[in-house]
């Protein structure tokens, strides 16, 4: 794994994107949309429908959260990645809409690979389970689409150092099943 | 979460070779003490609130409906506590029940006047990734630790690995479930009493921690904090075996009344 840490901040251009490798550690900074398996099934309605989705994905990455209430006075509550196959069969419409960078845990689907690849995309992993330490990435936090899903709507998070570790890269490179290979017996 | 997993954490840390695992034992040790200061929870991922009762057969309960009370108290507790509601009505209507209620409540009659209440809420994304099967008797151990270790194989990184590995060896297919889902209530890498399921606890760790999988799934030789397995009598056609996998935000807590 590189030792240098890689500053990003969205929106992504491709270039920016084709730079990150597997493994590399990176820290993101700005703006950030979380969804999940709801949020996802509406918006490819929407784009089914030929209508424009609640935020312009250009560029942007989607963060696979549902965070837990925030106690009063604080911004959010715990917010770890949840797992990103349940996105699979929804990804590449979004890949295709310019949406440039996922942030999740646990593998994707071959299909999802080849369109990262097709559309310059990067899979992010965050810790899963580390909820309480990562919630402190996150300075701000306000619902811009469908709040009737709870947990599930569609958050905009502005976000500082929020760490990550690329586990897909736009050349075809998968750190779970390299990692594995390198620590197998 | 217990004092047991966080030891756990601890001994992950040292024997741990992979520098990026080493990593994300420190991430989860520092993550919980976080979670510990601040209360709040160390996953956002409060689960489903599994409950095990444990009735004295002298105990008589009165004032009204026992389920409805557990109900009240996960409603309140989740919403006192700050917890996610993570619970949908109808499993195709996918409508959110807003207090992350019904729970799951499994009862067990038992000698004495006391009553016994576990609380282990359940993260869906481990859950995700158990199974089952009714092996055929002729597939012995050797069938029992293909299934366990392919399994765990299988979930790869997205049960958030380190996990612990619950193992129900006998019984009915429902039975099996149960049996799974209890060794999960076991304190993390506490053996079993029986001396030969004991060895094939140690046996199955061995095996899986070597698939490589690592802390999170990104490669490492701890896979698994724990196989813990127990056992019940079983018909003589069959051979079942589940397999529950617990992130390693394995909570539970119980109380005596």
């Amino acid at each position: 794994m590189s030792a240098e840490v890689i500053k990003i901040s969205p929106p992504l251009s491709d270039e920016a994107v084709q730079r990150l490798k597997i493994g590399q550690q990176v820290l993101i900074s700005g703006k950030i949309y979380t969804g999940r398996d709801a949020a996802h099934k509406k918006m490819i309605e929407l784009l089914d429908e030929g209508k424009e989705l609640p935020v312009d994905l250009w560029g942007q990455i989607i963060y696979y959260v549902g965070p837990a209430p925030a106690r009063p006075g604080q911004v959010i509550g715990s917010a770890g990645p949840t797992t990103s196959g349940r996105m699979d069969a929804y990804t590449p419409r979004l890949l295709a809409a310019g949406l440039k960078g996922m942030i999740g845990k646990g593998m994707r689907s071959e299909e999802v690979k080849e369109a990262m690849k097709k559309y310059k995309a990067v899979y992010l992993a965050a810790v899963g389970g580390a909820g309480a330490l990562i919630a402190r990435c996150i300075k701000q936090a306000r619902v811009v689409a469908y709040p009737e899903l709870g947990a599930e709507a569609v958050y905009e998070l502005v976000v500082e150092d929020f760490p990550a570790i690329v586990v897909n890269d736009v050349w075809g490179g998968d750190l779970y099943i390299e990692g594995r290979k390198k620590y197998a017996m | 979460m217990g004092e047991d997993v966080l030891a756990a954490f601890e001994k992950g840390l040292k024997e741990e070779v992979s520098p990026t695992g080493k990593d994300i034992f420190r991430q989860l040790i520092e993550n919980a003490r976080i979670a510990r200061e601040e209360s709040v929870p160390m996953c956002q991922d409060t689960g489903f609130a599994v409950i095990f009762l444990d009735i004295g057969q002298d105990v008589h309960i009165t004032g009204g409906d026992l389920y409805a009370a557990i109900n009240e108290g996960v409603r309140k507790g989740y919403r006192e506590g700050y917890l996610r509601k993570s619970i949908l009505g109808h499993p195709l209507e996918r409508k959110n029940t807003g207090d992350n209620t019904p729970a799951v409540i499994h009862c067990r009659i038992v000698p004495g006047d006391k009553l016994k209440i576990t609380v282990a809420p359940k993260g869906g994304g481990s859950e995700n990734m158990s199974g089952l099967k009714m092996l055929k008797p002729a597939e012995g151990i050797a069938g029992v630790k293909k299934f366990v270790v392919e399994q765990v194989s299988l979930a790869g990184a997205n049960p958030c690995p380190p996990v612990i590995v619950g193992v129900g060896l006998g019984g009915t297919f429902e039975k099996a479930a149960l049996l799974a889902k209890e060794a999960l209530l076991r304190p993390v890498g506490q053996k079993s009493t029986l001396p030969e399921i004991a060895r094939l606890e140690e046996e199955l760790l061995t095996e899986i921690n070597r698939l490589g999988i690592g802390p999170q799934g990104l490669g490492g030789r701890i896979t698994a904090l724990a196989v813990h397995i127990e056992m019940y009598a079983v018909h003589m056609a069959s051979l079942p075996v589940a397999v529950n996998i617990n992130c390693h935000a394995a909570r539970h807590k119980s109380i005596i009344l």
